[in-house]
């Protein structure tokens, strides 16, 4: 009976230690963590620490008429500009780069039908902005891609692109504002409408009245918009391109919601604008980590 | 008796197996701790001293290396970080709080480096 208690007393006084060998065990081996804030610095895709001074000139937009996209991307980017970065923003009229390339390309063509060999410049004594691309043109006996009116999508914005390879043009611009790093583009904003199945979340409560979220695929008419910015950064002090970045960005509504236009492009500035800071200053992504025992 | 003396055995057996091993773990984990008390008072550069500390006593601690990738990101070390998270997935891959960490870490990574065009 004695001999029974005790291999009992001792069994369990061995259970007892093993249970406390195993916590011990888990504690030592047991990952704890802590969730911390970080704060991710993101170095400038390109070293613009020649400048001091930055020029938003204005865009080359098209796309829908209910925004006026260069209007509206110069004026954010310039108060982006103030306020998240280390350079002085120069206050300057908004350039209608359109009309610009429109005279210029008049201007080329002219000299293109006269057959002059001489360089040719506009009123200001700057070089043309398809000057260059006219002469070039000619030497291979064609004359330069005409410039549509009214840009409605990428192939109209496309003839505009020699407009900022014309480093004369842009050199002179530069010279006008004591060479400052210089920030061009083209803006496309374009309505967009799409319809499709499309996955959304549904309640549904079974038997027992209990609710659970299960996906469900519907047919759906949407409408939204379509962002397409290319920034063009020159340097003011030769009129070159330094860097060049495109972008695209989305949005798709409800065909039944009435989103104004202006409200949808700024949604979709305000994902690519931390990208544009980022090409010319440094930058703070914050997020959180998990750091680990 | 036996039964008590052979559990006492094993207990003992199984905390002291490696010695060494578990010396070098023991001195990386208090690195490991004190990196994490000093990040979380936002003293950076001496966390990843002794997260750095804690790999060289430790090359097989992966919490060690999540925690020196953090703070290399955090101090804009991005090659570093990258190492150090991938050593830490290497060491354990099937640790989700690392995984997490590291497509945070590469997303930004990937924004940033995303739509680049040369002149």
């Amino acid at each position: 009976m004695t001999g029974r208690v005790k291999g009992k007393r001792s069994r369990s006084l061995a259970l007892g230690m093993l249970a406390a060998a195993c916590a011990a065990i888990t504690l030592a081996c047991g990952t704890d963590y802590f969730e911390i804030p970080i704060e991710t610095p993101i170095q400038p895709k390109h070293d613009v620490s020649a400048f001091q001074r930055v020029l938003v000139a204005g865009f080359v937009a098209g796309g829908t008429e209910d925004v006026d996209a260069n209007q509206e991307t110069v004026r954010l980017l310039r108060s982006q500009l103030r306020t998240k970065s280390s350079l002085k923003v120069i206050d300057a009229d908004i350039m209608s780069l359109v009309e610009i390339a429109q005279d210029q390309n008049k201007a080329a063509n002219a000299v293109g039908s006269a057959d002059i060999d001489e360089p040719i410049t506009d009123r200001e004594g700057a070089p043309a902005a398809g000057a260059a691309v006219g002469s070039n043109a000619s030497d291979h006996g064609t004359q330069p891609l005409p410039l549509p009116q009214r840009i409605k999508d990428e192939k109209d914005l496309e003839p505009y692109e020699r407009l900022f390879a014309n480093t004369a043009y842009w050199k002179k611009i530069g010279e006008e504002y004591q060479n400052p790093l210089i920030v061009t583009g083209t803006v496309l904003f374009t309505p967009r409408t799409a319809s499709g199945f499309v996955q959304r979340e549904q309640e549904v409560y079974d038997g027992f009245g209990r609710r659970r979220v299960v996906p469900v695929r519907t047919y759906m008419e949407r409408k939204g918009f379509i962002l397409r910015p290319k920034f063009v950064f020159i340097d003011g002090r030769t009129g070159a391109t330094i860097y060049s970045e495109s972008r695209r960005e989305e949005i798709l509504y409800n065909a039944q919601q009435d989103t104004p236009a202006l409200s949808s492009y700024f949604e979709l500035m305000d994902r690519i604008v931390p990208d544009f800071l980022g090409t010319l200053s440094n930058q703070k992504i914050r997020g959180t980590r998990v750091l680990l025992k | 008796m036996n039964v008590r003396f052979a559990v006492l055995l094993a207990v003992v057996a199984v905390l002291s197996a490696s010695p060494s091993f578990a010396t070098n773990r023991d001195d990386a984990k208090s690195q490991v701790e004190f990196g994490i008390g000093v990040a979380e008072r936002g003293l950076w550069r001496e966390a990843i001293y002794r997260w750095e500390k804690a790999v060289e006593l430790d090359p097989t601690y992966p919490a060690a290396f999540n925690d020196l990738a953090i703070g290399y990101e955090h101090e804009g070390q991005f090659d570093k970080a990258r190492k150090a998270y991938e050593k830490a997935l290497e060491l354990d891959p099937n640790n989700s709080q690392i995984r997490q960490n590291y497509e945070l870490f590469k997303e930004i990574n990937d924004r940033t480096s995303q739509g680049k065009e040369k002149p």
